[in-house]
């Protein structure tokens, strides 16, 4: 077998009393692409940043180029040639473009004084070598993601890097900057470059790498070329257990509707639009990015009120004006992006259970007995299988998948009757997406109705009853999902484009 | 041009040129070069402890304990000085203060570099902590008679004008220490890998350190420069006041503050420039200064300084607000 260009050997690291690793091994040769898959916590952040020797091990070793190290300082990490674009891109917000890629080189160079001229020949060099053109003056908190991303690609690059590790980076790109970062990718690897692609969604992995590596729990479970891995195979290692299709029994009663929308428009964002969703259906939405479906879902929740247009619920009219408008009136909304917009992490898990409730159960002086609480947030932690030792721990503390069902049992403690879903499986590994899954059929199941924002087609043909499509700003068809699965659904939403 | 319209220092500067306008229309004394060389000698001091205010700010950490440390340097040098009954230049003074205050912002920096404290906790600390220990082992008489140099140092100046009614008016010497000072600060900051690494330790302190900045060795930096400019301060104090009051100074820490944020520093670190913090400085003794010439009671000297803070960081919000919304980000 070929050399590796760097490897990581038996390494073990534990925090505080949390093993992050056991023992883990992973090895990486030139011109491959290797997938790093695992559940979310399974240890892979952790072992990239002992290889970028951000970290040190507490046990094992790290081989570059033959040359065996007991912990990896980053500058020797970086001069071996080693370079990871990190899950939050670890750039600098304050800074312009230039800097951002120029300052790591100035720094490896031991620079003493800033040259403009200099750092713009850097940067430009930066980007010309992935082909793109960024404004070099804007900083870098003006970017999109997917601009941000190709600056710290960038910046990567310059330093002779031959190695490229790259945390999730998937995660919060569209479908088209995914196929963008894809043929990035390839290019680099055609250069010789070896990558390490971190991530969880497995066609992606699949789809890219030429070697895959599953983690579970901090262990090494599988290994192999990605040729020898079905999907269900990684699902199957990554968490150790089988997880069917969908375990679907429709259960849609079609004399009532319990959401309907009638001819509801925002100016510049939507117009026109009507559809109806009975109790126990999950009705999906979904559209291009721009299409108006994000809107229509802010503006159900108040956020964003529409400019004309009726909601009724169970048959009563409602208006919504604010969100609180939209509480009284049964509908809950689970953001896309569930940290920022979703959970307090320092706080609670029950806390955090109660906080959109919290109206409703205080007493009406205004103060909440921590008892009262406590009942009331009690049950949903069974029910949605929330794994913690404590419901006093902090939420910063579970896996994401966990801390989603947080988000999700929020609001369904309120006593929701409409929940709006936004992107619920953004970011979140497979065996928790399965459970979020399972958990929307069940929770309609009782009786509410879902309306599911998504991008992922996968995802609509298996838990929504029907897809409506969205493109500029109107529902455009209307999918049954009987019969229908994500390659009908793309071509569909292709022939929007 | 547009470029000019997005900076924070080209309204700063407006607005601080149309008060000066309004004001001088009110009392035409305030044009006066008496009250220019007035409001350069009101800064100094102010404009010194600014400075590494600033610094503190762009790497995202806040001092509270400056003003402490200046008045620690000052008494202390004033009384080392004086014990020693020293006659020489005022320089050995500066250089005294300044390696006080050096040390004991070294002090903070222990705190937050190495044990990895939160800045205010620790400067909130080490403020009561110096300020107790001046008043309780070291004195609280006030020194009403200065070490020579000192005294020459305070009645030296850079340029003189006799004005019409027979007094002399002048720049005091000091001012040109600020001068030297901003420039060097803006120069660091601006200029060499050292500022600007902690320019991305305010943006992004994790990326900071995945970069391979020191940052301990930056932590050293900020605290011990911003322990020197506020020795000096206190020593320039000194000089101006013409005595060593142990309670002088405290007292003014949310008002340098308030000038340094008000000049475009952000709280939340990687913001903030040398000449917006000097506009913020200028602006603020402007309108302390015009208020009393306007006869307006201290009080309400007060209530402006707070109503501009809020108003003109309200402002820069809301703009840089509405940009990021223009850029889809919020
Ligand atoms: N800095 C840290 N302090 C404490 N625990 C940590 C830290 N970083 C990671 N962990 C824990 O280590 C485990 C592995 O985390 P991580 O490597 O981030 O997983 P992944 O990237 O696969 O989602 C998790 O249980 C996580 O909570
Ligand atoms: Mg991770």
């Amino acid at each position: 077998m070929r050399p590796a260009i760097v490897a990581a050997r038996n390494i073990s690291k534990s925090f505080g009393g949390v093993q992050a690793l056991r023992e883990v091994s992973v090895a990486l040769h030139r011109g491959e692409i290797r997938g790093l898959v695992g559940e979310n916590g399974s240890g892979k952040s952790t072992l990239i940043q002992i290889l970028a020797g951000v970290l040190g091990p507490d046990a094992g070793e790290i081989v570059v180029d033959g040359k065996t190290h007991a912990h990896l300082d980053p500058r020797e990490a970086i001069r071996a040639g080693i370079q990871v674009i990190y899950q939050d891109f670890s750039l600098f917000p304050n800074l312009t473009v230039a800097e951002n890629l120029a300052l790591n080189t100035e720094l490896e160079h031991g620079t003493r004084f800033v040259s403009r001229r200099r750092r713009r020949r850097i940067a430009t060099a930066a980007l010309a070598r992935l082909g793109r053109d960024i404004d070099l003056t804007q900083t870098v908190a003006e970017l999109s993601v997917a601009d941000k991303q190709l600056v710290a690609i960038a910046r990567a690059l310059l330093h002779n890097a031959r190695v490229i590790i790259m945390d999730e980076p998937t995660t919060a790109l569209t479908q088209r900057e995914v196929q963008t970062l894809f043929g990035i990718v390839a290019d680099l690897k055609a250069q010789g470059m070896s990558l390490l692609f971190v991530g969880h969604k497995l066609q992606e992995v699949l789809a890219l790498c030429d070697a895959i590596t599953v983690l579970r729990n901090g262990r090494n479970v599988a290994e192999g070329e990605a040729a020898q891995f079905s999907p269900g195979d990684l699902v199957r290692h990554m968490t150790g257990r089988h997880l069917q299709g969908r375990p679907r029994a429709t259960t849609v009663s079609e004399d009532e509707d319990l959401l309907k929308v009638t001819d509801l428009s925002k100016a510049g964002a939507f117009a026109h639009v009507s559809f109806a969703a009975g109790a126990g259906e999950v009705v999906g939405i979904t559209g291009l990015l721009g299409s108006g479906r994000t809107e229509l879902a802010l503006s159900l929740f108040g956020l964003a009120p529409a400019d004309s247009g009726t909601i009724e619920i169970a048959e009563q009219a409602v208006r919504i004006r604010s969100v609180p408008d939209a509480l009284r009136a049964g509908i809950a909304y689970v953001p896309e992006d569930r940290l920022t917009e979703g959970v307090f992490a320092e706080q609670s898990i029950e806390r955090n259970l109660a906080i959109s409730g919290l109206s409703a159960w205080a007493h009406p002086a205004g103060w909440i007995s921590p008892a009262r609480l406590r009942r009331v947030v009690a049950p949903w932690l069974g029910r949605l299988r929330i794994q913690t030792p404590s419901a006093r721990m902090p939420v910063a503390g579970l896996s994401g998948g966990n801390q989603q069902k947080v988000v999700l049992g929020r609001w369904l403690a309120t006593q929701a009757r409409v929940l709006i879903l936004n992107g619920p499986t953004v970011g979140v590994d497979v065996g928790a997406k399965a459970d979020i899954h399972a958990q929307i059929r069940e929770l309609v199941g009782h009786g509410l109705t879902a309306l599911l924002i998504s991008d992922d087609l996968r995802e609509l043909a298996e838990v929504c009853d029907r897809i409506l499509v969205m493109h500029r700003g109107r529902i455009v068809r209307e999918i049954p999902a009987a019969g229908c699965d994500e390659n009908a659904l793309a071509r569909e939403l292709g022939r929007l484009e | 041009m547009r470029a000019l319209l997005h900076r924070h220092e080209f309204y700063l500067a407006a607005l601080t040129l149309a008060l000066s306008a309004g004001i001088a229309l009110a009392n035409p004394a305030f044009c006066s070069v008496a009250n220019l060389f007035d409001l350069c000698q009101g800064s100094t001091v102010m404009g010194l402890f600014a400075l590494g205010v600033l610094i503190v700010l762009v790497s995202g950490g806040i001092d509270v304990s400056f003003a402490a440390i200046g008045a620690f340097s000052m008494y202390v040098t004033s009384k080392v000085l004086l014990g020693l009954d020293f006659q020489g230049s005022a320089a050995v003074a500066l250089v005294l203060g300044g390696a006080i205050g050096t040390l004991l912002g070294l002090f903070n920096a222990f705190f937050i570099g190495f044990l990895r404290l939160p800045t205010l906790i620790v400067t909130l600390g080490s403020a009561s902590l110096f300020r107790g220990f001046l008043l309780a082992f070291i004195g609280t008489a006030i020194v009403n008679t200065l070490p020579a140099g000192m005294v020459r140092f305070s009645k030296l100046t850079l340029w003189e004008m006799r004005l019409a009614d027979g007094t002399i008016a002048g720049l005091p010497a000091s001012f040109l220490l600020l001068v030297v000072a901003a420039l060097l600060v803006g120069c660091v900051l601006q200029g060499t890998m050292l500022g600007r690494g902690i320019y991305a330790l305010g943006g992004n302190p994790v990326a900071a350190a995945r970069a391979g900045f020191n940052l301990r060795g930056r932590q050293l930096f900020i605290y011990g420069g911003t322990g020197l400019l506020s020795g000096l301060a206190g020593v320039v104090h000194a000089c101006m006041m013409r005595n060593a009051n142990p309670f002088d100074l405290v007292g003014m820490e949310l008002n340098v503050l308030a000038a340094v944020v008000l000049g475009g520093a952000g709280i939340t670190g990687g913001r903030g420039t040398v000449l917006g913090t000097l506009l913020g400085v200028g602006l603020i003794v402007t309108i302390n200064n015009s208020l009393i010439l306007l006869d307006v009671p201290s009080y309400w000297q007060k209530v402006v300084v707070g109503a501009v803070i809020l108003v003109s960081t309200g402002i820069t919000a809301r703009t840089g607000w509405a940009r990021a919304r223009g850029a889809g980000l919020c």
